[in-house]
């Protein structure tokens, strides 16, 4: 058997450089060869980055939902769906806080303030913070049995408790800058090129997603046979302090 | 009515006996929560102090007193459980873990509603609130549905932290983003009720509806999830 280093196989080397191309492209287009908006100038580059993010965020935890059903459903209930679960959430921990970041910095030049109580910013906020409680019960310790099942059950009301905060939120307020591409009522015409950074972004985003989750979840697995072997040997240590 | 509906029923009645008994009897509500809660209601009074704010903001700071008193007491509820082991003796015995949760959450519903309350005739008599007899009832049945719905995910998620390290920080910062809707449904139907701002009694009731809808989602969904959430 070759001796394989690392979390790496050799379409996920592919995957990675492929990503590397994508996003330099995206920073040669966002940066330099796409226009300034007309009312926003250069601020309107941080949405290449901004928006992405945030997409990878709704993937990721629409991902993780989808393998902790697939897991509480299964009947050989493999760890394997956990993992990516797991995996997915804290990528979109990462990804959610990124939008955030990018957002108030957007917010600091458009509406002179990093922060305002709008209801989509809010219930981000409060989807960040959710997935940060997740992230925090899968280090609650236990079998990885114990850790698949409450994290799943976790994940699941996860789904149906964001809904609910949105809507409550939406209710408390809203002044958030509608879709504008997604819209079809809308009439915003992005330039060209402006539209081709941004669904440059959206793929380079998507598959620099995929391959983090490849990672972490091989990652993740590492560390579950690592834990497993540990516990093995004090086994053994203690068979062997017994039996001395 | 089966026969099971009627066990379960027995399991959820003598579990929520039980809670109320050791809470009857070694009086931690009355003699350290409740305290605690009015503290929180006077330093809101020393942080706020200028005329007509406490008079204003004072829906949202019973509610938010509420849930800081809420986190001990469901802390408390599972302490009781985990410290002896009772819950897996529960478990093992093959008790119910549905029943063991309506249970729970009815004791914890009954100690939330004293509490609540308590704030609320604090809030009275501190803060200067007025009411109106339309307005009083409109808050009664504010404080049950809330307390419902807070009742339920309190214990749903109370059960998870339970028997896990770390559990007293692990609580807030899984349940307060839940209850946020509860938070905001409860203060714009109380401030409905006090009559804050210039609101009339009429513009809290679509916030009760939105209480209602989290207390029946949440009973139901706890019902279910409990089990499963709390440790093999």
């Amino acid at each position: 058997m070759a001796r394989q280093s690392g979390t790496g196989t050799s379409a996920t080397r592919r995957l990675g450089i492929l990503v590397i191309l994508m996003l330099a492209g995206l920073a040669l287009c966002g940066l330099w060869f796409s226009a300034e908006d007309v009312v926003q100038g250069s601020t309107v580059r941080i949405m290449y980055i901004h928006v992405p993010s945030i997409w990878t965020a709704y993937i990721a935890f629409g991902l993780t939902a989808v393998c902790s059903a697939v897991y509480l459903s299964g009947k050989n209930r493999s760890l394997a769906w956990d993992r990516f679960a797991g995996a997915a959430g804290e990528i979109g921990v990462l990804f959610v806080a990124v939008s955030l970041v990018t957002g108030s910095m957007w917010g600091r030049l458009t509406w002179g303030t990093y922060w305002v109580w709008d209801a989509r910013l809010t219930s981000t906020a409060f989807l960040f913070i959710t997935y940060v409680g997740y992230l925090a019960v899968r280090q609650l310790g236990g079998t990885h049995r114990q850790r698949a099942r409450r994290s799943s059950v976790l994940a699941l009301l996860a789904i149906l408790e964001i809904p609910l905060v949105h809507f409550s939120v939406t209710l408390w307020r809203s002044l958030h800058q509608e879709a504008s591409v997604a819209n079809p009522n809308a009439k915003v015409a992005l330039d060209g090129l402006m539209l081709f950074s941004l669904f440059l972004g959206l793929v380079a985003f998507t598959l620099l997603f995929v391959w983090l989750v490849l990672h972490r979840q091989r990652a993740m697995m590492l560390e579950d046979a690592f834990s497993d072997r540990g516990l093995d040997l004090a086994i053994t240590a203690r068979r062997n302090e017994a039996g001395a | 009515m089966s026969s099971t509906a009627i066990k379960k029923r027995g399991i959820a009645i003598a579990v929520a006996r039980k809670d109320l008994t050791i809470e009857w009897n070694s009086r931690i509500l009355v003699n350290q929560v409740a305290p605690f809660a009015a503290i929180v209601m006077v330093l809101f009074a020393f942080a706020l102090d200028n005329d007509g704010i406490l008079q204003r903001v004072a829906p949202g700071l019973v509610w938010l007193a509420t849930l800081f008193s809420m986190l001990v007491v469901i802390q408390r509820s599972f302490t009781v459980e985990s410290a002896d082991g009772a819950l897996d003796a529960l478990r093992v015995a093959g008790v119910d873990m549905g029943a063991i949760f309506v249970g729970k959450a009815i004791a914890l519903m009954v100690q939330l509603f004293v509490l609540e309350l308590l704030l609320v005739a604090t809030a009275v008599v501190l803060y200067g609130v007025e009411m109106t007899m339309a307005g009083f009832c409109e808050a009664i049945v504010t404080l049950v549905v809330a307390t419902v719905g807070l009742g339920s995910v309190g214990t749903l998620y109370g059960g998870l932290a339970a028997g896990a390290r770390g559990r007293e920080t692990l609580l807030p910062l899984l349940l307060l983003p839940v209850v946020a809707p509860v938070l905001i449904g409860a203060t714009r139907a109380t401030e409905a009720a006090f009559g804050s701002g210039g609101t009339t009694v009429s513009e809290g009731w679509p916030w009760i509806g939105l209480l209602l809808v989290f207390a029946v989602l949440f009973c139901a969904v706890g019902t279910v999830a409990f089990g499963p959430l709390v440790d093999e």
